[in-house]
């Protein structure tokens, strides 16, 4: 039996993986025996275990295909790796103030969010259809209980159900379209895929397969037209949750879907590029004007998720170099704005709650000056305003679309952001200019410090961390080409 | 007649009656454990095809949990089993269209296997035949899959933590057995010794 499992260093790219699966049973343990209905210390000891690993994903250069080749660790999937476990990390943060309210005081969220990352980890560095179906549904599988996590709460409850049953359906879909893909190619492993089809041409049955398996995989990104139980999972879930769940899970998804079509489908670009090129124009136009309507904050931010992964797509459409460095950018800057947006909305409570209206908002310039402030800048870069940090992710993907002669896309993409101006500008409008209707409740201090963090690096992104997130991004997409 | 084929077809047949029985018996009690037959026959005949390990792991799980699980809610749900026969009749034939399609596909896989021996062998992993199928499978889960098993693994930890985290509760006024303090009772907190008298009484 031939194993390439010799000795532990072998095993040094997925060292990372590794430590987070000892770390969250060893959290789950510790949990247990401190018993408490409230946990802060495992919260506290799972964020610290997400920056180690990151910290060693960053120090661990070593790349290499483990594991009789279901593994891979690359620049992009280090990449990739970190900007989930960035995201798992601050959505923890968010979720510490006002735990009980919540539901997510119980120190299981924390540990499921840690198991999470790691199907989301594995599905970044999956090379194998048999990985990425594992790492697909270790994801799914916690972000399901996420949901429901406020057991008493119905509409918490409909939403856990909800993604289940749609969640279960897109991953029949995916399992259906990964066996029709092993039929006609004879090979699960990703790499062997690629050979395959380069020597037997493309057939009907692998088109049919790579349909479905992109179906399956846009569900994961709510993609449009597999968007549709995104904004009622988004409103019913509790917010830290779904801060949790427009960030990370995304990620890991796109970085699936960009290592499939990129490498994987190569050879039969010209059909996975149709269907990119069609989920992308949906996902942006329906996203602009379906948002129009919405008074609830939480429904616009799904909306505008779903308009962002439209936008995302338009660099991936391209297939290029450029567009993938263009998609690496997008999604780096994507969680920055998400991960602000979540902390202006947790801080805003008034007497009943959480604030969830828009028009809720009313007057919040003139009693909370400073989230106020983050909050229109977040709009503003949202939008895609220069010099904001949000103008530069779409620069990046509408340049590669437009190299690549996709000039269509770029205006349809160009068009539908200027119409979902409206909306964002909206809430602009409500919280300086319209009166106040009720009081604003003081705001916890680690959800000012990480709206100053990202209102900072959203404003000065391309004075600061621009040039370095853009080299990264180049080095993370060269090592697919 | 050897002895090897007078039990498959003792197992086969004593499978096809109790599989009719399942759909045929009035009482649901009775119709589950017609189907743990079936199991056990269907294990008997994994047995007889080499199949050691998956024989076992069919009785332990199928007969052990899945069955079990089946007597369970057939016995505590108050299923209405009289009102789900209704329209029996009335479904018959699209229940004879399927059954029509299953076997055309048994019959078109039968035959391809006809047609071209040599699909039958081409097995991606060939079994060695110098070790048993337990251990053949040990060492592929730990050497080659052991990406995929710990992360089926994980999965499964998700699933459990999922289902705890979801349904736990812990009322209030419940008596909770304490096994540190049962097996931590000292005599003497629990046994008094009393010199009684004869004849007095306590």
């Amino acid at each position: 039996m031939v194993s390439d499992v010799t000795d532990f260093a072998s095993l040094a790219p997925a060292y990372p993986e590794m430590l987070l699966a000892i770390g969250a049973i060893v959290l789950l343990l510790v949990g247990v025996v401190i018993n408490k209905e409230r946990s802060t210390l495992v919260s506290m000891l799972a964020i610290g275990l997400l920056v180690v690993v990151a910290a060693l994903v960053l120090l661990q250069p070593a790349d290499g295909v483990l594991f009789n080749g279901v593994f891979i660790a690359d620049g992009f999937a280090r990449y990739m790796k970190v900007l989930v476990l960035g995201g798992s990390a601050f959505a923890l943060m968010l979720a510490l103030p006002h735990a009980e309210e919540n539901g997510t005081h119980k120190f299981e969220y924390s540990i499921l969010v840690l198991l999470a990352t790691l199907g989301m980890m594995t599905m970044v560095s999956a090379n194998d259809l048999m990985s990425l179906y594992i790492g697909i549904e270790l994801q799914s599988l916690a972000l399901y209980v996420l949901a429901a996590i406020k057991r008493d709460d119905p509409r918490a409850t409909e939403a856990g159900l909800k993604y289940f049953v749609l969640g279960a359906l897109s991953s029949g879909m995916l399992l259906y379209g990964a066996s029709l893909i092993y039929g006609f190619t004879g090979h699960t492993n990703l790499q062997q895929i690629v050979i395959a089809i380069a020597n037997d041409g493309r057939s009907v049955g692998l088109v049919f397969g790579v349909v479905f398996l992109l179906a399956g995989v846009a569900f994961k990104i709510s993609a449009v037209p597999f968007h549709m139980w995104t904004p009622d999972v988004y409103e019913g879930a509790p917010t830290p949750v779904t801060a949790f769940f427009a960030t990370a899970p995304k990620v890991a998804a796109m970085a699936l879907l960009v290592r499939l079509v990129i490498d994987t489908f190569e050879p039969i670009s010209h059909d996975w590029q149709q269907i990119i090129v069609f989920l992308s124009l949906a996902s942006m136009v329906l996203a602009a004007f379906a948002a129009i309507g919405q008074r609830s904050i939480k429904r616009l931010i799904a909306y505008s998720s779903i308009g962002h992964v439209g936008f995302a797509l338009v660099g991936l459409s391209s297939g290029t170099q450029g567009g993938v460095e263009g998609v690496a950018i997008y999604m780096a800057i994507y969680i920055t704005m998400t991960v602000g947006l979540f902390a202006c909305l947790l801080s805003l409570r008034n007497s009943n709650g959480y604030v969830e209206n828009i028009d809720d908002l009313a007057g919040l310039a003139k009693a909370r000056p400073f989230v106020a402030a983050i909050m229109a800048i977040l709009m503003f870069s949202l939008i895609g305003m220069p010099p904001l940090a949000g103008f530069f992710a779409k620069w990046h993907v509408f340049l590669a679309a437009i190299e690549a002669q996709l000039f269509v896309l770029a205006v349809v993409g160009v068009l539908a952001s200027a119409v979902s101006a409206f909306y964002y500008l909206r809430v602009v409008k409500v919280m300086y200019f319209d009166e106040p209707t009720s009081e604003f409740a003081a705001v916890p201090n680690e959800l000012n410090v990480i709206m100053a963090v990202s209102g900072f690096l959203l404003v000065t992104y391309y004075f600061t961390v621009g040039g370095s997130l853009a080299s990264a991004a180049r080095v993370a997409a060269g090592s697919l080409f | 007649m050897t002895l090897p084929l007078f039990f498959f077809y003792m197992f086969s047949a004593i499978a096809i009656a109790s599989a009719v029985m399942v759909i045929s018996a009035r009482n649901p009690v009775h119709a589950v454990l017609f189907l743990i037959l079936v199991f056990v026959n269907a294990a008997g005949l994994f047995m007889l095809a080499g199949a050691e390990f998956l024989a076992l792991i069919l009785v332990v799980v199928y007969v052990g949990a899945v069955a079990v699980l089946f007597l369970f809610v057939v016995m505590m749900l108050d299923v209405d089993f009289a009102s789900l026969r209704q329209g029996f009749l009335q479904y018959a034939p699209i229940g004879v269209v399927v059954g029509l399609v299953l076997l055309l596909e048994l019959l078109l896989v039968a035959g391809s296997v006809m047609v071209a021996p040599e699909t039958a062998g081409a097995a991606v992993l060939p079994i060695d035949g110098g070790i048993e199928n337990t251990r053949a499978l040990g060492q592929v889960l730990y050497t080659r899959y052991v990406f995929l098993f710990q992360g089926a693994g994980a999965v499964l930890l998700v699933a459990m933590i999922g289902a705890i985290v979801l349904t736990l509760r812990h009322k209030p006024n419940v008596k909770r057995q304490n096994p540190n303090v049962q097996v931590g009772r000292k005599v003497s907190e629990t046994l008094e010794v009393v010199k009684v008298k004869s004849g007095q009484g306590l």
